[in-house]
């Protein structure tokens, strides 16, 4: 029957986007906070005693994007020091990078941090496998958003791979159940060399809401260097694409 | 049997309210009320109180909308030996395992006596994930499959041991537990209610509203704070919201898993859609931060409202063109019909809840069996029930539910232009420090996308909580994927599984 096939044709358009760079997302966002201190930390001391997993710092002032959730209740309650904009341009090659400070414009991004041979072997196509250790799905579904006829990543021939031995990199997302431990260790180890890894979620950044959790256990990241840190939760497919551009190279944070 | 009889807009119940009878009463009287499919068991977990254990249960009577509430009791120094019920009625397997894997607590005569989760604060620590013990099956014929834990899309991990003789499946146990993170000892461990609301909505992400209002509805209880309408009527667009999401999501991944490109695509852009209008609402694409305890962070909008309805009409029109090319094909009806079936009574036997009871003939909908918050005010809803019980009849469940939920979302937000457009909303800024009722127990049972969820918070003589203890309808389903696949073609596995899609993290807690 070819003809409802049609109409659901015709009602579907075109649906990618034509330049992943440009995109901005909704204003209601809550991408890049920006910080202001002022004198007065009566409020920052309230939005810190209240934030969910300790992100927030008032001495010295900071708020650590690897921990946070990006609830936004601390812009509630510090509104003229805290303010989420909808930049989307989150990820850092060092978890240092992560911690946005009062002045800052954007999160740093370190070049000098990133491995040479990182754009050299992989900027033409890269394949990742994806581990979720205790991830909540809604981060696992965004990874798989960015394929979708939206996002389109594999334009920039960056996709997902079922198979280990197929692999350049490896995406970690959640925070390291102790019971996943082993098996991201063998699926990391079958990787080949030279591999890229991607701390992807505020989970896996730190341990999110289970960072002090018994029944996590996050020695992975005692052993091995993250090549990039993306935070969120879940992280939007606007910030792993990102991310990942820049990290090969492909796109400079200004 | 004396039962605390209450309903799921009831207050919360005083501890000493809730009758602790003796075991061998309570298990006559579940043996019997059981074996009527119109009573199951929505949560049976134990608690340590004061030197000794307190098992409370909550049965759902669905003919009645009354959620029975009892308690057993047993002493430090009782023999920890109890007759199991799973032998009588599957259902309450999952509780039972989840009972004796962490406290030691021996049920006599459970059939399958093996661990559930793996937590770390089991009883007993000597096994371990490595060595989950597996059913075996001998004979020259056979062989067995592993999948697992980490499977080959992006998804969560879970271990999957097939026995099959040839292509044919005879047997599928399912072993999770690698996604335990320890969420209820984290809910305990706290005392800041915005993190356990955090904490609920990161329970399974896919269903942080669900998850979200079912703990929230167990505070507010608590507390005996009144809300105005208009937030139960937002929370109800938010659900229905998430409802379409993941329903539209998981068409897609059927028609994918069965080559049917264009299905799936469509899908996807519609999910798009849909989540990037629950992000225009509340800046996240899952909803996470709209439901908050006795209020709301992101009131609704004229301008809001207006788009919400405007996506919604779009993404229903299109959905059902998809649906209608879903039916009138015959390759995609050859794959899906008589696939995984699961019949009624396996169905009720083992507890099944939510899309999946529904596309076998049970029509469990707390929606309209148990109804909360805009469910007992504003809609009467009818549940999707389809009878066949294989993947179309849940495919079907779930086409027919978006359409539904579009209809809801319309009306709810009807209302709420007719009644605050021009004005502010009557909705208040969330309350993190109300205060609670000391020593009770309070519940908030959710339909959600997959089905029931139920949080039950439990607070201490200073009203502190001290056990939030969650079921997701996976939980109960689980087994049901694994009757579903027994005599089908281990290549009808990925359909068979996608049709249910259950939660791993939900599970593992």
């Amino acid at each position: 029957m070819i003809l409802p096939k049609i109409k659901v044709l015709r009602s579907h358009g075109r649906q990618a986007i034509p330049d992943l760079d440009a995109v901005e997302l909704t204003p209601e966002f809550r991408g890049r906070p920006e910080l202001t201190a002022t004198g007065d930390t009566a409020e920052l001391e309230q939005a810190a005693a209240i934030c969910p997993t300790g992100a927030l710092s008032v001495t010295p002032f900071a708020l650590d994007l690897g921990r946070c959730l990006f609830c936004g209740e601390c812009a509630r309650r510090a509104p003229r020091n805290i303010r989420f904009t909808n930049d989307y341009r989150l990820g850092s090659p060092t978890r240092e990078g992560l911690v946005v400070r009062p002045g800052d414009r954007c999160v740093a991004f370190d070049t000098s941090a990133v491995r040479p041979e990182l754009s050299r072997c992989f900027s033409q196509a890269l394949q990742l496998r994806e581990v979720s250790a205790g991830g909540d799905a809604s981060i696992e579904m965004e990874l798989g958003a960015t394929g979708n006829v939206n996002f389109d990543l594999g334009r920039f021939g960056i996709g997902f791979t079922a198979s280990p031995r197929h692999a350049d990199g490896v995406v970690i997302t959640g925070p390291v159940s102790t019971n996943m431990a082993e098996a991201l260790q063998i699926c990391y180890d079958a990787v080949a060399e030279p591999k890229l890894l991607v701390a992807c979620g505020s989970e896996a950044c730190s341990g999110g809401l289970f960072a002090r959790s018994r029944a996590v256990d996050r020695s992975f990241f005692e052993r091995h260097r993250v090549d990039l840190w993306l935070p969120g939760a879940p992280t939007h497919p606007m910030v792993f694409i990102d991310g990942l551009r820049t990290l090969l190279g492909k796109k400079q944070r200004e | 049997m004396t039962y605390h009889i209450t309903d799921n807009t009831a207050a919360a119940i005083p501890l000493r309210d809730i009758p602790e009878v003796p075991y061998a009463e309570f298990h006559a009287d579940l043996a019997e009320k059981l074996a009527d499919p119109r009573y199951h068991v929505a949560h049976y977990f134990a608690l340590p109180e004061e030197g000794r254990m307190r098992f409370y249960c909550l049965l759902l009577d669905d003919a009645t909308s009354q959620v029975l509430v009892a308690s057993h009791v047993m002493e430090y120094y009782d023999e920890g030996v109890l007759p199991s019920l799973t032998a009588i009625h599957p259902q309450l397997h999952p509780f039972e395992r989840d009972i004796a894997e962490r406290y030691g607590i021996r049920f006599d005569g459970m059939p399958w006596p093996k661990p559930l989760r793996f937590p770390f604060d089991r009883y007993d620590r000597s096994g371990s994930m490595d060595n989950y013990p597996f059913y075996t099956m001998q004979g020259g014929s056979l062989h067995e499959v592993n999948v697992g834990p980490i499977h080959a899309g992006i998804i969560e991990p879970g271990a999957f041991r097939f026995i099959c003789s040839g292509e044919q499946v005879l047997h599928l146990e399912i072993a999770l537990g690698y996604q335990h993170r320890g969420v209820e000892h984290e809910f305990a461990a706290t005392g800041n209610r915005l993190r356990q609301t955090c904490l609920a909505e990161a329970v399974a992400g896919d269903s942080a509203v669900a998850h979200a209002t079912a703990f929230t509805e167990a505070v507010e209880k608590l507390s005996g704070h009144e809300r105005p309408a208009q937030l139960d009527r937002e929370r109800g667009i938010a659900l229905e919201l998430e409802r379409m999401a993941m329903q539209i999501a998981d068409t897609g991944a059927l028609s994918m898993d069965v080559g049917y490109q264009l299905g799936q695509v469509a899908c996807e852009a519609l999910r798009t859609m849909t989540i990037n209008t629950t992000q225009a609402w509340c800046g996240n694409r899952f909803g996470k931060g709209l439901i908050r305890p006795h209020g709301t962070d992101h009131p609704l909008t004229a301008e809001k409202s207006a788009m919400i309805r405007r996506n919604v009409a779009e993404i229903a029109r299109r959905y059902d063109e998809v649906r209608r090319d879903i039916k009138s094909s015959p390759s995609l009806l050859a794959r899906f019909e008589q696939c995984g079936i699961v019949p009624r009574d396996q169905m009720a036997a083992i507890g099944g809840v939510g899309q999946a009871a529904r596309a076998s003939g049970l029509a469990r909908d707390l929606r309209a069996t148990h109804p909360w918050g805009v469910f007992a005010k504003h809609i009467s809803h009818e549940p999707v029930v389809k009878t066949q019980g294989d993947v179309m009849a849940r495919l079907t469940v779930r086409c027919r539910e978006v359409l539904q939920s579009a209809r809801y979302v319309d009306r709810l937000l009807e209302i709420y232009e007719q009644k605050y457009a021009a004005g502010p909303s009557p909705c208040p800024a969330p309350d993190y420090a109300a205060p609670l009722a000391p020593s009770s127990l309070a519940f908030g049972l959710v339909e959600g996308w997959r089905g029931e969820i139920c949080h039950v918070a439990i607070t201490d003589p200073e009203g502190r909580i001290v056990a939030d203890r969650i079921k997701d309808p996976s939980l109960h389903n689980w087994m049901a994927l694994a009757l579903a696949v027994r005599g089908e073609g281990i290549s009808d596995f990925p359909i068979c599984n996608k049709s249910f899609n259950l939660s791993y993290c939900g599970h593992d807690l």
